[in-house]
């Protein structure tokens, strides 16, 4: 029988349980490995290299356009996964529900999670729900991990990157970031934001498998484009250039973070990467990115140069250079 | 798609030439100040100050609320938000300057109820939701904000909520801008007048300043507003003048908004206010009038707090008032960072140094 | 000093407009500028209108720099 709430007896390992798993999660997710329901997931172990990840997700609101927690915790481990250059394979996940949680709640975010994997061809081959009392989690908290295999061909890191590299980003930047803030209360404005959750390995895989000449990659997720990049520099050791009029920003964004005073390069992306690639090949990547789904708005944003090492140069639209810094502490709205 | 207003005052030819156009009429060493850190912001984040010669020198003054907030002030705030029951409402601006004991965010966390709001009607409607609960709203802001705040209180008073209340920490920019002219510690060649307060007040309160014999052009906060701002600025000392320009005349009126001023001295009165890096300064505070003392939360939950001092090495006075900039403080970015700020003017948005240290205002190799 | 965004109003119900700037809506007081209108363009700060834009004002201020651009190229040139 279907239960209206979660209860604290959903996490006691016992009939509840049992229930939770075969109803709810087995019927999502099955596949021939998480099927067997035994302690731990066997796999078949392919030649080549493992990249293994994991992150934890305690968004709210748990809902929002463009997604919810489910399809971000999918999303968010595919794509580290899929930033060093690695197909990705499984993902476990595990959650922490709240005494009283609505089971249809729950219903909707794995139904998501399943979907979200199946369209991204990953399997969820193992999991784990506790429940703790009412007020102790905000709903719902979710971990994934996921592992993900990368063939000898395919080496990604910020060390392979070269002055003369060129920098492009998959698409619009401060969607995710901003579709979120402005669903909070106190802080509601009705808008046409969406939130760009999506999983980028088809997209990744299809750039790796077409061109050799990519550096490394980044998701700009928390601390959104500016950090993304600083670090990347950092890791580089050498200096990006960037031009302000060639990262692209949709007018409702922009006009979102004027109305609250945030600086859109420092707002979060769940839907974007951003790519490192030898200056020969950069054109035909930028091609290749463009004519799939999420690279439609794909564009070079700049350059790596030998000056300022471990510094970005944002050049403004009014064409002067200055300093972009990592994002320190949370940006917030600001009246001032 | 452009943002109207907005889009076509960043027009970067338009900039270039008013540009090339200052560097032409701009003779010998200029200080101006840009009172708002609104414009401090402004003209780091589109990289104006790299555009101006190097003789045109802008510096920072006390024009961030959040800034020049007494330590003191804020402390009261956290005593109130840890009250049993009280919601205290605020604008995001405020929730991580540190006070004596912490900030309101390390408050929230260790239980107090703070909620970050867009406006001072969400807290009337978070009081009107949770008619059991006392909703106080911090009121930290000019005169571009405190009229608003008064509507507040008169938007609860005609709606019958009582558990509405305003601690009022609101502060008029006429008397700090005398009190830095009156110091005497910084010679200024002209000022860069706050764009939306004047909005409010009316450039016919800035005409005490010909008696200081010094020329402000009042600026809006796109770059080509305060590029305007600075020629004309440039011509006044060229020709000798000291007047009240406007250089922000789609917003602003010599008379200001009448109806906003109206608004706020029906509900506030001016009233002594502590000014950090200022001192004491008569009549420079906005104080909720007698009429409205029921929802002044000063008056309903006094609170005693032991005065703090500064940090220990922290400047932040000097920058407010335009003596050094950030640059000149040994703390600034080695020790002061916004991760770990020592004073208000890191851990504010629109602190002088919180906007030198986010846009990277040290020098590139080149 | 403070962040006041210009927005259109789209349409009034009492002293509360609905506003819009690049396709995001909000709903903003007209208490502080009581005479403004549908059509008209409003500075929005923390949820209030604190003054009417002038249009006008604003075509003609940017007319003014761009003669001044004008004129600076035929110096130059």
């Amino acid at each position: 029988m279907k239960t209206e709430k979660i209860e604290l007896a959903h996490g006691e390992g016992a009939r509840l349980t049992h229930e939770l798993i075969s109803r709810l999660f087995k019927h999502y997710f099955s596949n021939p490995y998480l099927d067997l329901l035994h302690d731990a997931a066997v796999l078949p172990n392919p030649n080549g290299r493992l990249a293994f990840t994991t992150d934890s997700y305690v968004i709210h609101p748990i809902f929002f356009a463009g997604g919810d927690i489910g399809k971000l915790a999918v999303c968010g481990t595919i794509n580290d996964l899929s930033m060093v250059g690695a197909k990705p394979l499984y993902l476990t996940t595990g959650y922490i529900l709240e005494e009283g949680m609505p089971y249809a709640d729950l219903e909707r975010v794995v139904c998501s999670m399943a979907g979200t994997a199946k369209e991204a061809g990953v399997e969820i081959v193992a999991g784990d729900t506790k429940v703790v009392e009412r007020g102790s989690a905000d709903k719902i908290f979710i971990n994934t991990a996921g592992i993900g295999w990368i063939s000898n061909e395919v080496n990604l890191s910020p060390g392979n990157i070269r002055e003369g590299d060129k920098i492009i980003v998959s698409g619009s930047i401060g969607d995710h970031g901003m579709a979120i803030l402005c669903l909070r209360e106190g802080l509601e404005f009705s808008t046409s934001l969406v939130s760009d959750c999506a999983p980028l390995n088809g997209l990744v895989q299809t750039i790796l498998g077409r061109h050799r000449g990519v550096r490394a990659m980044r998701d700009p997720t928390r601390g959104g484009l500016a950090t993304a990049l600083v670090e990347l520099a950092q890791s580089s050791g050498l200096g990006f250039e960037v031009e302000e009029r060639c990262v692209p920003a949709h007018e409702s964004v922009r006009a979102a973070c004027e109305l609250l005073g945030l600086d859109v390069f420092y707002v979060a992306n769940e839907g974007k990467l951003i790519l490192i690639v030898a200056p020969e090949e950069a054109e035909a990547v930028l091609r290749t990115m463009q004519n799939h789904p999420l690279g439609r708005e794909a564009s070079m944003i700049g350059q790596v140069v030998e000056r300022h090492p471990q510094k970005v140069a944002l050049k403004t639209i009014l064409g002067v250079r200055r300093v972009m810094e990592m994002l320190a502490g949370a940006q917030l709205p600001r009246i001032c | 798609m452009v943002m109207k207003f907005i889009d076509e005052f960043r027009d970067p030819l338009l900039v270039r030439a008013l540009v090339e156009d200052i560097r032409r009429r701009a003779h010998g060493p200029l200080r101006l100040m840009e009172f708002c850190g609104g414009h401090t912001h402004a003209i780091l984040r589109f990289g104006i100050r790299k555009l101006l010669p190097s003789h045109l020198e802008m510096l920072s003054g006390p024009g961030c609320p959040v800034c020049v907030t007494s330590s003191t002030g804020l402390d009261q705030a956290m005593a109130m938000a840890e009250i049993d029951g009280v919601i205290l409402t605020t604008f995001g601006d405020m929730v991580r300057v540190p006070g004596r004991r912490g900030s309101l965010q390390k408050a929230r966390a260790e239980g107090a109820d703070v909620r970050i709001v867009y406006s001072p009607i969400d807290a009337v409607a978070l009081a009107e939701k949770n008619g059991s609960r006392p909703v106080i709203f911090l009121g930290v802001g000019f005169e571009t904000t405190a009229p608003g705040v008064a509507a507040s209180i008169l938007q609860a008073h005609n709606q019958g909520i009582k558990n509405y209340f305003v601690f009022s920490l609101h502060k008029l920019t006429p008397p700090a801008t005398k009190a830095i002219l009156d110091s005497g510690e910084v010679n200024l060649s002209g000022i860069l007048g706050p764009g939306h307060v004047t909005t409010v007040i009316g450039t016919d309160a800035w005409r005490f300043l010909s008696g200081y014999h010094v020329p402000m052009a009042v600026a809006g906060f796109e770059p080509l507003d305060v590029l305007r701002a600075i020629r004309m600025l440039v011509d006044q000392v060229n020709e000798g003048q000291a007047r009240v320009d406007n250089a922000y005349s789609r917003s602003v009126l010599p008379q200001g908004n009448r109806t906003a001023l109206a608004v706020m001295n029906e509900v506030f009165e001016p009233c002594d206010a502590d000014w950090r890096g200022l001192g004491s300064l008569p009549g420079s505070g906005l104080c909720i009038r007698e009429k409205y003392a029921a929802f002044d939360a000063s008056k309903v939950f006094p609170v005693v707090v032991t005065p703090s001092p500064d940090p220990p090495g922290c400047r932040c006075g000097e920058v407010l008032q335009g003596v050094i900039s950030p640059l000149d403080c040994s703390l600034f970015r080695r020790i002061c960072t916004p991760e770990n700020p020592v004073g208000p003017c890191m851990v504010s948005a629109e602190g002088t140094c919180a906007a030198y240290y986010q846009f990277g205002e040290t020098r590139l190799e080149d | 000093m403070c962040l006041a965004i210009p927005v259109l109003i789209q349409n009034i119900e009492g002293t509360q407009a609905k506003v819009e700037l690049g396709g995001v809506q909000r709903m903003v007081s007209l208490m502080l500028t009581p005479e403004a209108k549908v059509g008209d363009y409003v500075l929005l700060h923390a949820g209030y209108a604190i003054g009417i834009v002038d249009e006008e004002e604003a075509k003609e201020t940017l007319h003014l720099l761009e003669q001044m651009a004008a004129f600076s190229d035929k110096e130059v040139t």
